[in-house]
């Protein structure tokens, strides 16, 4: 779907999420730990959310949310994005988008 | 009712083999159920089991045997490894079933047992029990979840493959195995621990309270239990504590993972808060003490579905926590490691046993 390619485009670090979804709150704050400000766009109070829901599934996400864009690609979800995290990965790719803190 | 399979496992392991004398126990067993019906379709189900154990149990006999001729049969080592964990799978199946239809058994009397007490409960106090509190009252926790009834079984069995293998490690550090050899053992403890978390993952979606409690470990166990297991950068602590001497590249690697890891338990556990405030909220919404509160409860019930995420999630940093120790450390660390973390756990069993017989004073 365009709208989900554009979004996910438009900035280094782009978090698909729902306001309602604690796992998501998670990586959230994961970011905030390390410093970075993801641009969250909220499912949940999209008009077109279901469509994106399955764009994001299309995609290849196991669930919808919450999906991780880094530089425009699909990094994945909680489990891509912790695993990253812990092997050291996670920084490396954050850095020419964000000054770290 | 007493599952006689404890009985049964270890002196199959000793190669010492009396089916008549397991038949009995299964008999004896079944007769106090008083259901002799029930009870002769399953000991013959059972005998055919018995009988094809002893087949197996007959060619594991040469096994121990072999250990004197270690040096000249490497690849024969191999083979008996492959034919151990095959067996050790079929085993672990044959042990699911039986406690299936144990559960299933047992559940099925204990319904006949609690409609029975209802039939009289409503005829001596003429009461109408409702709907809702009924499942409370009179405690539908008697009738157990089969997955977690084939969870037990098998974490009983994981316990024992584990002890096993902390002796394996022991032994191998002090002999003069080669590395690749070490290696083998290594990789041996940690698909061990991948196995837990697998067998996790299935009974999380049974019940994934029964995970949250940590009911199958011991009590000192659960007082450290976070989101259904240990806490990464707990086991971090432990681990690093006996590691030395590291080089300055690991001392490097080892730092970035402590700090990455405690930043991922701590986004998992303001997650956590987030959902008990969720579910909380939910549930309190509307009126209290009204006495309807379906929407309230099917509507938290939503949010709690969460929690499978969360625990599957805590399970899986867990395993990359694992995961990235063995990539920094080296082969001998890591069996070091490994070692370490088996004998913290078993500290903290005996603890829990200590602390239970600790005679104290009375109230």
């Amino acid at each position: 779907m365009d709208k989900v390619t554009r979004l996910a485009s438009e900035n280094g670090l782009v978090l698909f999420s729902k306001s309602s979804c604690c796992l998501c709150y998670a990586v959230k704050i994961l970011f905030q730990e390390i410093g970075v400000t993801p641009t969250v766009h909220e499912l949940d109070q999209d008009a077109e959310g279901r469509e994106m829901e399955r764009a994001l599934m299309r995609l290849g996400c196991s669930a919808p949310v919450p999906a991780v864009f880094i530089g425009g690609k699909l990094v994945g979800s909680t489990n891509e994005v912790m695993s990253l995290h812990l092997s050291g990965g996670l920084i490396p790719l954050l850095r020419p988008y964000h000054s770290m803190c | 009712m007493d599952f006689p399979s404890t009985q049964f496992v270890p002196s199959r392991m000793m190669g010492t083999y009396e089916p008549i004398h397991q038949i009995g126990m299964w008999g004896e067993n079944f007769k106090s159920i008083g259901n002799p019906s029930i009870s002769a379709s399953v000991i013959v189900e059972v005998d055919n089991k018995l009988e094809n154990e002893s087949e197996t149990a007959s060619h594991e006999m040469p096994a121990p045997s072999c250990k004197h001729d270690q040096e000249a049969s490497k690849p024969f080592d191999k083979i008996q490894r492959r034919l151990a964990q095959n067996r050790e799978a079929a085993r672990k199946s044959r042990l699911r079933k039986k406690a299936y239809v144990q559960q299933l058994e047992s559940s099925r009397l204990k319904l006949i047992q609690l409609e029975k007490e209802l039939e009289q409960a409503r005829e001596q106090q003429g009461l109408y029990i409702g709907g809702g509190l009924e499942a409370g009252h009179l405690g539908f926790s008697g009738v157990v979840n089969p997955g977690i009834a084939a969870f037990e079984m098998e974490y009983k069995h994981w316990m024992q493959v584990q002890n096993r293998q902390l002796g394996e490690l022991r032994t191998a550090l002090n002999a003069q195995i080669s590395d690749i050899e070490l290696r083998i053992v290594v990789e041996n403890g940690m698909s061990h621990y991948f196995e837990l978390f697998r067998m996790k993952s299935t009974v999380a979606k049974a019940d994934v309270f029964y995970v949250m409690s940590g009911t199958w470990k011991t009590s000192a166990e659960r007082f450290f239990s976070w989101i259904g297991g240990f806490r990464p950068s707990e086991l971090l602590k432990v681990l690093v504590a006996q590691l030395d001497p590291l080089t300055d590249q690991q001392i490097f690697e080892v730092c970035n993972l402590k700090q990455s890891c405690q930043q991922a338990e701590d986004a998992l556990s303001q997650g956590m808060e987030k959902l008990q405030e969720t579910v909380s909220a939910t549930l309190a919404a509307g009126q209290l003490g009204q006495g309807t509160y379906f929407p309230q409860v099917a509507m938290a019930m939503e949010k709690l579905e969460a929690l499978v995420c969360f625990v599957n999630q805590a399970d899986h940093l867990r395993q990359e926590t694992l995961q990235q120790m063995s990539h920094i450390l080296t082969t001998r660390q890591a069996a070091r490691g490994l070692l370490a973390l088996g004998e913290y756990i078993q500290r903290l069993q005996d603890l829990s046993t200590l602390w239970a017989t600790h005679p104290r004073e009375p109230a």
